[in-house]
């Protein structure tokens, strides 16, 4: 592939990059979930610049550890993520949504370096998660599986099957992140189907359960660790966020999760983002 | 017919270390032998279908091959989203196996039928739907489906049919198998229902109309060509199936018939799945009250060679 390629790791900057990258993307092709994306770009930062064992110029290394954004709405924020990282050129992005493009609007797997799975059906990729898990215990490997979750998706009840399996089979290499910016479709969580006690609910399931801010690089790289040790038991990490972080117009709005920036709106959010 | 496909299954992953087996926790009496032999690739993930066909998918793209074991409406239709997207839409080499094809567990009720999985796996593309007839089929085919990294379905009767082969059939993956020759119409049988188009073939023979039948196991990929043969070749074809013909063999065998600018062949399907039956029903009743036991399907060829 031609193009620039670009290899931001400062994870500050590398969200940053995500949210201004991810924001063009959507206002280009007048697509939604922007908002999704926003509310993750601090995870995929620290994921992508430093959490996990990737390596952007060999994408299908056998040890490498396996990401799975199994709330592939949020698409466009991953795209993002891993051009910024080098896996492929950043021009490559102008083709997001676009027809014939490899880059749709929910996320595909085939002809774009980087992507393990395709997704955008709730509530697949913690299963996926857990035979990529039992395959590395079985080769003896200690790659781990990456899955992050929304918390719209909770409601789906074969993620409960798969925390449940995780739990039974000791899957120390399964990390699990959930997106909890407490708005979902089409309401507050609170108000569509209450998860809480999100962390007891998962402790009480079998997994070992961290509560963070999920814009807090410090605190989330914390949370994700290096834990190649196996401790006996899965990991989620309850990330709490705000949807549509980081631009002021956006934030904890569930019209964002729809809306496409206008030309105005669109200068705004580049400049909160420093971009103008 | 599933042990004799678990003795295919053990020779498979006795020469290949990556062959995985999982189930939704049936196959009790059936899946022991592997789970004995190779009790670190064996793994019961519980009555959860949608998961057990995510992790299928989740080892497949790690390098297994894996096969996921469950009755067959449970293995398809409860987790029809993860087979599209996880399995299929990855091309993941996962060898989905269902028990109780048809009427096989009539008596167990309307979820037991295993009518429409068929149809619907079908539908989706890009999986190969495999319907073996009698234990040795069921064994060939098993060795023929590790042939390829593809995804596919293998749907079995139960246990205690009859083998109606006397040697194993060497065929190619999507091709037919003659089980007898004639020229005076041909029965196109999917699975174990093939006991039936034999039956309704010998009725036929003593009435003077020597009947050519097909076993064929793939519905996917289909034998077009054979079957675009057999269209100018025969004055009827009759397609018979355990199921529903919509979406099933009858209608694969309808849209060649239709590509074709003056076939010779008229065509009969016949199928279940459009007649009421008891919700405890043996299979032998239902295929009477369905008309496709073998004196209904040579009742019906008789008359149409007539007509």
């Amino acid at each position: 592939m031609k193009g620039e390629y670009a290899t931001i790791t400062d994870t500050t900057e590398l969200a940053r990059r995500i949210r201004v990258e991810s924001l063009q993307m959507v206002a280009r092709a007048s697509a939604s979930h922007v908002g999704a994306g926003f509310s993750i770009a601090d995870i995929l930062a620290v994921l992508y610049g430093c959490a996990l064992r990737i390596d952007p110029k060999h994408p299908e290394d056998l040890n490498r550890d396996r990401f799975i954004l199994s709330k592939g709405h949020a698409a466009a924020a991953l795209y993002a993520t891993l051009a910024l990282r080098g896996f492929f050129p950043l021009e490559n992005l102008l083709a997001y949504c676009k027809n014939g493009s490899a880059f749709s609007g929910h996320v595909s797997h085939e002809d774009v370096p980087g992507v393990e799975v395709s997704t955008g059906s709730l509530g697949h990729g913690l299963s996926i998660g857990c035979g990529m898990s039992l395959a590395a215990r079985s080769d003896g490997s200690d790659c781990r599986a990456v899955v992050l979750l929304s918390d719209g998706e909770l409601d789906e009840g074969s993620v409960w099957e798969s925390a449940m399996f995780a739990a039974h089979h000791e899957l120390a290499n399964l990390l699990a992140i959930i997106d909890y910016n407490r708005i979902q479709s089409f309401g507050r969580v609170e108000d569509v189907l209450a998860l809480e006690p999100l962390a007891d609910k998962w402790r009480a399931w079998g997994w070992q359960v961290s509560d963070v801010d999920g814009h807090d690089h410090s605190a989330l790289l914390e949370a994700i660790g290096d834990e190649r040790i196996p401790l006996g038991q899965p990991r989620v990490i309850i990330a709490n966020t705000t949807k549509g972080k980081g631009v002021s117009f956006m934030e904890d709005r569930l019209e964002w999760h729809y809306h496409s920036p206008n030309y105005k709106q669109l200068e705004q959010a580049l400049t909160e983002l420093g971009e103008m | 017919m599933r042990n004799t496909f678990l003795q295919g299954l053990l020779d498979v992953a006795a020469n290949d270390p990556n062959v995985w087996l999982i189930t939704a926790d049936l196959g009790f009496s059936v899946l022991e032998p592997f789970a004995d032999r190779f009790p670190e690739r064996f793994i019961n993930v519980g009555v959860a279908e949608q998961n057990m066909m995510g992790i299928a998918a989740g080892l497949a793209l790690s390098g297994k091959r894996v096969v996921a074991y469950s009755i067959v409406n449970f293995a398809t239709l409860r987790c029809l989203e993860q087979i599209r997207n996880d399995v299929v839409h990855h091309q993941a080499d996962v060898k989905i196996v269902g028990v109780g094809t048809g009427y096989a567990y009539g008596s167990q009720g309307h979820t037991h039928y295993g009518l429409s999985d068929a149809a619907v796996m079908n539908a989706i593309g890009g999986i190969d739907v495999i319907t073996p007839a009698d234990p040795i089929e069921a064994r060939y085919v098993t060795r023929v489906m590790f042939e390829s990294s593809m995804p596919a379905y293998l749907r079995l009767g139960r246990s205690g049919e009859k083998n109606l082969h006397s040697s194993t059939p060497e065929v190619e993956r999507g091709r037919k198998i003659v089980c007898r020759q004639g020229s005076a119409a041909l029965i196109i049988a999917t699975g174990n229902i093939l006991d039936e188009a034999l039956q309704a073939a010998s009725i036929l023979d003593s009435l003077g109309h020597a009947c050519a039948v097909w076993s064929m196991p793939w519905i996917s990929p289909l034998d077009d060509e054979s079957i675009g043969e057999a269209a100018e070749k025969f004055p009827v074809i009759l397609a018979l199936e355990e199921g529903t013909s919509v979406g099933g063999l009858g209608s694969a065998v309808a849209s060649i018939l239709a590509t074709i600018k003056s076939p010779r062949a008229r065509l009969i399907t016949a199928s279940s799945g459009t007649t009421t039956v008891s919700a405890s029903v043996w299979q032998a009743a239902a295929r009477e009250a369905e008309g496709i036991d073998g004196k209904s399907i040579a009742y019906r060829i008789q008359k149409a060679l007539q007509d």
